[in-house]
């Protein structure tokens, strides 16, 4: 299958590295003041919701770490599918990148999802409602993932077999995010879609939207940084590390 | 593909066991009628390479083709074109002999009656033993009767003469040499080089 | 040749089942055991569930779960068979390298699993539904619920299986994967017998296990076959 240059170009190590160590400053930075916006507007500025009072300022936080969560697994599926098809290494670094941030991501969203349903729903979790369960099957997919590659001592090997997984688990991500259309669950229904106007007032949607900004931004900052690490780790050995490395030395 | 006018080239091959090279550089070309032999020390990368060319598993760099085709795109039916001989023998001890013969006969597409190759192979005296039965050179006996079904013109075999008695030796040979003749080509990984050597065979040492 | 690559595979695996018969019949015991086990770890006054609910009621509902659990487990014990035996005298490889297409042959062996550790366990859990007083209802029930549920906890142990087939603790990966893979049909398989053991309809949970089993089945192959390929490499 012949494939554009550009696609070549993010083959390459040493291109994606440079383009990681200078993109990834300026997505941290943003990351981080979005997230430090969207969290004073959240929590100071944005008034109290009438049914839950305070309590639902969660909603500035947890609905986001979900989002990110099932944007990492969608990532690293789609870049280990790219690497087990094409053969493509550098794809299997931007899915073990990815995996460990996802599965953070994913955690957080349960536990801010449990601290939220204490107050509301009663109980902090509920066996058999199919949204908190498939999002706990992703957080174990996340898992799942690292530990099948810990398991095999050759990291071609790992990449290859792991991708298999990766890519079974993708069913997962709609699940989760048709779970509440399909299911009588516990959990509210999506906030955002998107072909309807969406249902928060714009006091409370502007600093909910940043908050997405802002976590996606660090994700991909974390994401990047951890490439770098991953390009260094496989990469050890190669020509152009070598000068590199002399490079920056002196 | 016609089976006639099959060859195996290789070409600029590299291959690698996790981070270590194991070959690099290696080409070159069979034809129909033509045997490689495949020396080295044990772990050079002998089984890798027959395993590659087999189509088990990518070459880090370089390309195998058979009859122009890659090996690792080939059409499920061009897929009988070749034969491997692994050192498991893919057999399956629970079945009997002929129950193992049959099986990859179906699998293969072979409508032949096995009576033939078991004859030949001296093993239809035990037909009916279930392998668990076999002392190890009857069962690389009952190996070739499998490599030999579906008429394969490419051979790859690994250490084809370990646990056979000299008589045993001495009928791979002569299968190999008919094969040979019957303008099939073969590569052979192997400690014993001298025995199976003949003029006009590649010597490819790792 | 893909249907007759498809025969050939089921024949003989069942045939290799045969001849090895603690490989089916050890799960098969362990259910057994386990699901007969469990009512002797349990006094009787603390069957009752709630107020009014006589023990009865409580014998039942552990008796569901119990023989959900124990079907699931049992599954998961026969996961060695299914690639490890292959692979260990080198018939996989002969397979991958032969004409017959790499899905009929995973197809093959998926039915022939099936058949031998499946089908045993749905004949078997009716006694054991007498053993926890089920109803007649509840125990047919089970019974259907296991028949459409099995074949995809066949297709993801499988998949388990093939993953792990050249690694030396598969338990982590098994744990983590698999078990959580088969947890919605778990609880759509219970939820459905205890639903028939009220008199009500299960058309719902047995909808949801059908979609889950027609999902596993026809996706689930293509990545096993990949996984069986990918560990030859």
């Amino acid at each position: 299958m012949k494939l554009p240059l550009w696609f070549h170009r993010f083959g390459s190590p040493p291109y994606v590295y440079g383009l990681a160590n200078s993109v990834a400053p300026w997505l941290g930075g943003a990351g981080l003041i979005l997230v430090a916006i969207g969290s004073y507007l959240g929590l100071a500025v944005a008034p109290p919701d009438y049914l839950q009072g305070d309590v639902y300022r969660i909603i500035y936080i947890h609905p986001q770490t979900a989002y990110v969560g099932m944007m990492a697994y969608t990532l690293m599926a789609v870049s280990a599918g790219i690497g087990f098809i094409w053969h493509i290494k550098l794809a299997h670094a931007v899915a073990v990148s990815a995996a460990p941030i996802g599965a953070s991501f994913t955690f957080c969203a349960l536990v801010t999802g449990a601290i939220w349903g204490r107050p509301t729903w009663g109980t902090y979790w509920e066996w058999g409602d199919p949204r908190l369960m498939f999002e706990l099957l992703l957080l174990f997919l996340f898992l799942g993932y690292l530990a099948l590659r810990a398991s095999f001592d050759e990291r071609d090997k790992a990449d290859r077999v792991s991708a298999v997984l990766a890519f079974v688990g993708i069913v997962n991500v709609p699940i989760i995010h048709y779970s509440v259309l399909w299911w009588n669950t516990l959990h509210q229904g999506p906030t955002i879609s998107r072909l309807d106007a969406p249902a928060m007032d714009t006091a409370m949607l502007v600093p909910f939207l940043i908050m997405v900004a802002g976590f996606t931004a660090v994700f991909y900052w974390l994401l990047l940084r951890r490439l770098q690490g991953e390009i260094l780790e496989r990469e050890q050995g190669t020509r152009w590390l070598r000068d590199f490395v002399r490079g920056t030395a002196a | 593909m016609t089976a006639s006018v099959l060859s195996l080239e290789l070409s600029e091959l590299e291959l690698k066991r996790g981070d270590r090279l194991l070959v690099s550089g290696l080409s070159f070309s069979l034809r129909p009628g033509q045997l490689a032999l495949v020396t080295g020390p044990n772990g050079c990368g002998k089984t890798t390479l027959l395993r590659t060319i087999a189509g088990l598993a990518r070459p880090a760099a370089g390309s195998i083709r058979l009859g122009g085709q890659l090996v690792t795109k080939l059409e499920p039916i061009d897929r009988g074109h070749i034969a491997y001989q692994a050192h498991l023998e893919g057999l399956k001890k629970d079945l009997t002999v002929r129950e193992n013969i049959l099986f990859f006969m179906e699998i293969r597409g072979v409508s032949d009656s096995e009576h033939e190759v078991m004859q030949e192979l001296g093993i239809e005296a035990y037909a009916d033993r279930s392998l668990r039965q076999l002392s190890a050179g009857q069962k690389r006996r009952v190996a070739l009767a499998v490599l030999k079904l579906g008429g394969a013109k490419l051979w790859l075999l690994d250490e084809p003469l370990t646990n056979l008695d000299p008589e045993g030796r001495e009928l791979v040979s002569g299968w190999l040499n008919q094969h040979l003749a019957d303008q099939g080509m073969a590569i052979v990984a192997t400690h014993l080089a001298a025995e199976l050597k003949r003029p006009g065979s590649l010597l490819v040492e790792l | 040749m893909a249907g007759s690559a498809f025969l050939s595979i089921l024949r003989r695996d069942l045939r290799l089942a045969f001849r090895r018969v603690s490989e089916w019949a050890n799960p098969l015991l362990f259910f057994t055991a386990v699901a007969g086990m469990f009512p002797l770890a349990l006094s009787p006054d603390r069957l009752a569930m709630s107020p009014g609910e006589g023990e009865l009621y409580g014998l039942q509902s552990l008796g569901i779960g119990v023989l959900w659990m124990a079907a699931l487990l049992s599954s998961l014990m026969g996961l060695d068979r299914l690639f490890l035996n292959d692979a260990d005298d080198g018939s996989m490889e002969q397979l991958v390298l032969s004409p017959a297409p790499l899905l009929s042959i995973v197809y093959g062996k998926l039915a022939a699993h099936w058949l031998v550790s499946a089908l045993p366990l749905i004949l078997l859990v009716p006694v054991f539904g007498l053993v926890y007083q089920l109803t007649a209802d509840a125990i047919a029930m089970l019974a259907f619920a296991l028949f459409l549920a099995t074949p995809a906890l066949t297709v993801l142990v499988a998949i388990g299986a093939a993953l792990t087939v050249n690694v030396r603790s598969a338990a982590a990966v098994i744990g983590l994967v698999v078990l959580p893979l088969c947890a919605p049909i778990l609880i759509y398989g219970a939820r459905a017998t205890a639903l028939a053991l009220d008199a009500e309809s299960a058309a719902q949970p047995l909808y949801l296990i059908a979609s889950f089993t027609f999902l596993a089945v026809s996706l689930g192959p293509i990545a096993i076959a990949a996984a069986v390929r990918v560990g030859l490499e």
